[in-house]
């Protein structure tokens, strides 16, 4: 393969990711200025690509007028995320939450409306109310890519981002793509680059041992967080993991955030409640494994006291939008919403400020460390922000980028890094026989499970790092027979890369907090003095993975102490009995 | 090493006679976010090409015949 054709075009923005994001970036950057040349670049098929590929059940995080005020949201995130959080860019996200709401809709996006056309709102986090159901969310993807056809932006599917392009003076120049049916190259020159490379989902192993039944769409294995970080760019907080309470084994939510506004609720093997709320937090997942390790669990979602019609409804809502094969996997289990409450349990761990807070470090406009490269969605650093948060996070970097490319030109890039990269790239194809991306996939993750897991203990988390060092010993026997393979041979590095990154970013932060998200053993308490702060991870001029604190910056909505310490009492008191 | 192949089974399924594949159609093929699908060259079909399924149904929902159904795999059910 030493002739491998490499493609070289020229953008004004080049978008990496093309699931929830991403397209609202490039559909807000050619709204800015038609003029502009935006690219989208994404791994699978726009079409279908990311979380969303089906739809959505809901709006998690919706700050509708009449409900909640910006400066409400503000407040439960930075609660709900022990106070360690930027707010300007939370509150960037508040703000604009409803004229994001009010944009999709008048796409043809539909959310659940009364009577009189007013917004349903729901609540399920521990102060506010922020979830809008989407029982009829399944045309979000047809939505979004009739509006890139309409604004004419470029797609190119089945292009696999490898590693961002730098100029000599530090800024974005572009990216490398390899087309995953091919293995040929694309280089994108680039005024700016937004990454919305989704979650970093395939870091843990799941319980079932099935390498893609994760949490999140299986094609996000954390590229973006690994190009960020070969890039020299900041990424902040990724001690504070996402885990997850789902259904046991099929590893989808459960979901309590639809259940729960018509009555279903987590409980024990005794059918009691146990938590006061439902909304996934770090507190909440701490109580959950609590519940687990007392001899509680398991852990179900409860719905069988529930009437027959709303047992339908949610059943309609959950079996045929965002995870459809949730009703096939209760089927063949003959579990029955009506007879019998669903089997929960604890995801294995991955990044995703999406939902928790571990992230690429974005300002309140979306711009890295890096000028000229945004991140956007699960992978930038905005924590809690959900598919709302995408949107609006990538209408920013889309409008923000717009107006960065009128003032500079293109950069050029190093030919030597980019022929390092191809050499990076095509070395498990030159090879006839070694290890396999499987194998060595499976390996890391499981290596993940085995020491990286919550409790976190120091020697664990040393032991992996040794490990991890081992696998990547081993990458010179990788061995990728097709396009396909190499695709996986690819994503392996990125996922061996954010197993690294995850221990290390864990030894720093000498503490406990998030609840079970950064449980360490050796240092159980949280302590303010040292860390009440960010963690910043990034790769040095040396190329060494290094560590920095960061300030949190001064508040813009104040938080009083009894305030901050509400999702500190999730726990229900005396056990309710069960309704 | 020398790489050996292994036995696996398909969750997804293709019902042969509702594909039409041979007249051009692919798809399945082109909305899978996992590219785990394939036209069999041969028998001009589509069918499951490697077991990494996310079992999120694109490829039964889009498919114009009905063609496609998407099990839960083994592992997980
Ligand atoms: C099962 C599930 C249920 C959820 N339910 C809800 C809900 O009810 N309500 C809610 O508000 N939120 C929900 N969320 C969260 C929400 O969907 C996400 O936060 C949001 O969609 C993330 O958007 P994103 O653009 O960051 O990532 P995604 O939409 O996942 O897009 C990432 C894209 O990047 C592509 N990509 C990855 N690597 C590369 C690469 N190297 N090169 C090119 N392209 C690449 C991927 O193929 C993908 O298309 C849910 C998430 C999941 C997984
Ligand atoms: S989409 Fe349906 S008809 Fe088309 S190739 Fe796939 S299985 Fe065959
Ligand atoms: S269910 Fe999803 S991952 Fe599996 S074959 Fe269909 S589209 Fe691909």
């Amino acid at each position: 393969m030493t002739d491998t054709k490499t493609e070289i075009i020229e953008a004004d923005i080049l978008v990496i990711g093309g699931g929830t994001g991403g397209p609202m970036a490039a559909i807000k950057a050619k709204e800015a200025n038609p003029g502009l040349k935006v690219v989208l670049m994404e791994k699978a098929n726009v079409k279908r690509s990311g979380a969303i590929s089906m739809g959505m059940d809901g709006l998690n995080n919706a700050v509708v007028p009449g409900y909640a005020t910006p400066e409400q949201y503000v407040k439960e995130i930075t609660v709900a995320n022990d106070g360690i959080v930027n707010q300007k860019a939370v509150m960037a996200y508040a703000t604009g939450s409803f004229p994001m709401i009010q944009y999709l809709d008048k796409l043809g996006v539909k959310f659940e409306k009364d009577g009189s056309g007013e917004y349903n709102m729901r609540k399920v986090h521990h102060m506010g109310t922020y979830v809008l159901p989407m029982p009829e969310g399944h045309n979000v993807k047809k939505v979004l890519y009739r509006q890139l056809r309409r604004l004419q932006v470029a797609v190119t599917n089945r292009y696999m981002a490898t590693r961002l392009l730098k100029a000599p003076d530090g800024r974005i120049a572009g990216a490398v793509g390899v087309n995953t049916r091919t293995s040929e190259f694309l280089v994108v020159k680039a005024k700016a680059v937004v990454l919305a490379c989704g979650a970093a989902g395939r870091l843990g192993l799941p319980a079932s041992g099935y390498m893609f039944g994760t949490y999140e769409n299986a094609a996000n294995c954390g590229d973006g967080y690994a190009m960020a970080y070969h890039a020299g760019a900041q990424l902040a907080n990724l001690e504070c993991y996402q885990i997850n309470p789902l259904i046991k084994d099929y590893n989808g939510p459960s979901c309590a955030y639809v259940t729960g506004p018509f009555g279903g609720y987590t409980a024990n093997n005794k059918g009691d409640r146990f938590i006061e709320c439902d909304y996934w937090s770090g507190q909440m997942m701490l109580e959950f494994w609590r519940e687990l390790q007392s001899g509680n669990g398991p852990v179900y979602l409860k719905m069988d006291h529930l009437a027959e019609e709303t047992i339908s409804e949610i059943e309609t809502i959950l079996h045929t939008n965002e995870r459809p094969s949730r009703g096939r996997f209760h089927e063949r289990r003959g579990n029955d919403y009506r007879k019998r409450p669903v089997e929960m349990h604890i995801s294995e761990i991955g990044f995703c400020s999406g939902h928790s807070a571990s992230g690429v470090w974005v300002d309140e406009n979306a711009r890295t460390t890096i000028p000229g490269l945004y991140a956007v969605g699960d992978m930038a650093s905005v924590p809690h922000n959900y598919m709302l948060g995408a949107f609006v996070n990538g209408g920013i970097a889309g409008r923000d980028a717009a107006e960065y490319c009128a003032n500079v030109q293109l950069a050029d890039y190093d030919e030597g890094y980019l022929a390092a990269e191809r050499e990076r790239v095509l070395a498990p194809t030159r090879r006839e026989d070694g290890l396999t991306p499987h194998e060595m996939e499976f390996k890391t993750r499981r290596l993940v499970n085995d020491y990286l897991e919550p409790p976190k203990v120091t020697a664990k988390m040393e032991i992996a790092q040794r490990r991890f060092a081992e696998i990547r010993d081993d990458l010179s026997e990788l061995c990728a027979r097709d396009p396909h393979e190499l695709l996986r041979a690819l994503e392996m590095q990125t996922i061996l890369d954010c197993a690294d990154m995850a221990a290390a970013a864990s030894l720093y932060r000498t503490e406990s907090r998030w609840g079970f998200y950064h449980l360490r053993v050796d240092h159980p308490e949280t302590n303010d003095e040292e860390w009440f702060c960010h963690t910043v991870l990034y790769k040095d001029d040396a190329g060494r993975m290094a560590h920095a604190k960061r300030e949190v910056d001064p508040y813009v909505v104040a938080v009083e102490a009894d305030e901050m310490a509400a999702y500190h009492q999730l726990r229900v008191k005396t056990p309710a009995a069960a309704e | 090493m020398p790489i050996i192949t292994q036995a696996k089974s398909a969750a997804v399924v293709i019902d042969d006679a509702l594909c039409i594949a041979e007249k051009g159609c692919t798809v399945c093929v082109d909305v899978c976010p996992l590219d785990i699908l394939a036209i069999d060259e041969g028998r001009k079909k589509a069918f499951m090409k490697y077991d990494e399924c996310w079992y999120c149904m694109p490829c039964e929902a889009d498919c114009p015949t009905g063609a496609v159904k998407v099990n839960i795999p083994y592992l997980l059910r």
